[in-house]
């Protein structure tokens, strides 16, 4: 019983070793359309880590908006505070969720409005994955919130 | 009706705590077994009924928290998105859902006004009887002509008002609502930390319901249903 789970084990391993992919991969990122007149959009996404070393989000930048940071929304007795963060830990094996209520890739001064159905790239700067792009897709303006088009997972 | 009626009061007798929640030693309750038994079967029974008749005859408690007969939140002054000043007089005979917001705020506003977009959209008909107001708590940034622009974004019925930070401060304090500048290092210059609720009026212009920023679309326009019937 217990010798096919080692081998298995080190399959996964070596495999993990051997392939080309980056341990931290950024999947399902996308934005909510912004109103006009709303200078700024959050974006959100999941960052998996398959690797066996802790990594860090440590910046992004983006083409649509004119500075781009990493922020974190806290939510205490129905306060909303939004912070600014030096970096967004990417746990090995756990990985991090950017999320609504939570953590987003802050886009700030938008040039035009982030318009339902639209995609636009986004450069994301690992401390150990380095540099990755990523296809963000625009969903409705109340995604992803108890208001209605929740985003797939 | 009159079969309604009825129920209710046969539901209120099934109910006195005598009957279904007998906290007696046993041997006490052995003696009382028969009409605990009969009410118990009586109150099934009930129950059964009013499961087949929907709605309940009884109204079901707000998804809101009823915070009727507040002694604040009775006064508003500033200026919507057209230029006209604006009072809660304006809006009698209107639910009015009032939030509090700034348009530089990237998740927590737009995410609020989507919902109450669509609550409208839920309520149909009845929206023609419903104002939803976005109060500014960024006066400086958000002029009425950027309010023109972000808020009919979420509904054209919606309304912006903004105002002098003075008069920001005072709606502010006027409906109990916790905002304040936190200076930022990056881009944005400073954010605001603010109470992420809202409030419902009813057609008196009197406060009556806090909705929770968890509360879902479909829940708010329940409870204004509700308070479109009072």
């Amino acid at each position: 019983m217990r010798r096919p789970f080692v081998t298995l084990l080190c399959a996964l391993a070596c495999g993990a070793a051997l392939a080309a992919e980056p341990a931290v991969r950024a999947v399902q990122a996308w934005a909510r359309a912004t109103a006009p007149g709303a200078p700024n959009g959050g974006v959100f996404m999941k960052l998996e880590n398959s690797g066996r070393a802790d990594d860090k989000l440590l910046r992004a930048s983006a083409d649509v908006a004119t500075s781009v940071e990493l922020h974190m929304h806290r939510m205490q007795g129905g306060v909303a505070t939004m912070i600014e963060v030096p970096a967004i830990d990417v746990p090995a094996g756990k990985g991090a969720e950017l999320k609504p209520g939570g953590m987003h890739v802050m886009l700030i001064g938008l040039g035009k409005p982030l318009k339902e159905g639209a995609k636009f790239p986004l450069t994301l700067h690992f401390e150990k994955a380095g540099v990755q792009k990523v296809e963000v897709s625009i969903q409705g303006i109340g995604a992803g919130s108890a208001a209605g088009d929740h985003h797939g997972h | 009706m009159m079969q309604k009626v009825f129920l209710l009061e046969l539901l209120r007798r099934a109910r006195r705590p005598e009957g279904c929640y007998d906290s007696r030693p046993a041997t006490s309750v052995q003696t009382h077994r028969q009409p605990v038994l009969r009410r118990t079967i009586t109150f099934a029974a009930l129950l059964l009924v009013l499961c087949a008749c929907s709605p309940a005859p009884e109204a079901p408690p707000f998804h809101a928290t009823d915070i009727s007969g507040s002694s604040f939140g009775k006064r508003l002054a500033l200026t919507d998105h057209n230029g006209k000043r604006r009072t809660l007089a304006d809006f009698r005979g209107k639910i009015v859902l009032l939030f509090f917001g700034y348009t530089q705020c990237p998740d927590i506003c737009p995410t609020a006004m989507a919902r109450f977009a669509q609550t409208v959209k839920t309520l149909g008909a009845d929206a023609e009887r419903v104002q939803v107001l976005f109060v500014s708590l960024d006066p400086e940034r958000d002029t009425p002509e950027i309010l023109a622009k972000y808020v009919p974004f979420f509904h054209p019925s919606f309304l912006g008002l903004t105002g002098t930070p003075a008069e920001t401060d005072a709606v502010a304090r006027e409906f109990r609502v916790f905002y304040a500048r936190r200076q930022a290092d990056g881009a944005l210059g400073y954010t605001l930390d603010h109470w992420a609720g809202a409030y419902a009026l009813d057609g008196e212009g009197r406060l009556r319901l806090y909705l929770a920023p968890e509360l879902s679309a479909d829940d708010v326009a329940g409870d204004v249903r509700r308070l479109l019937k009072n």
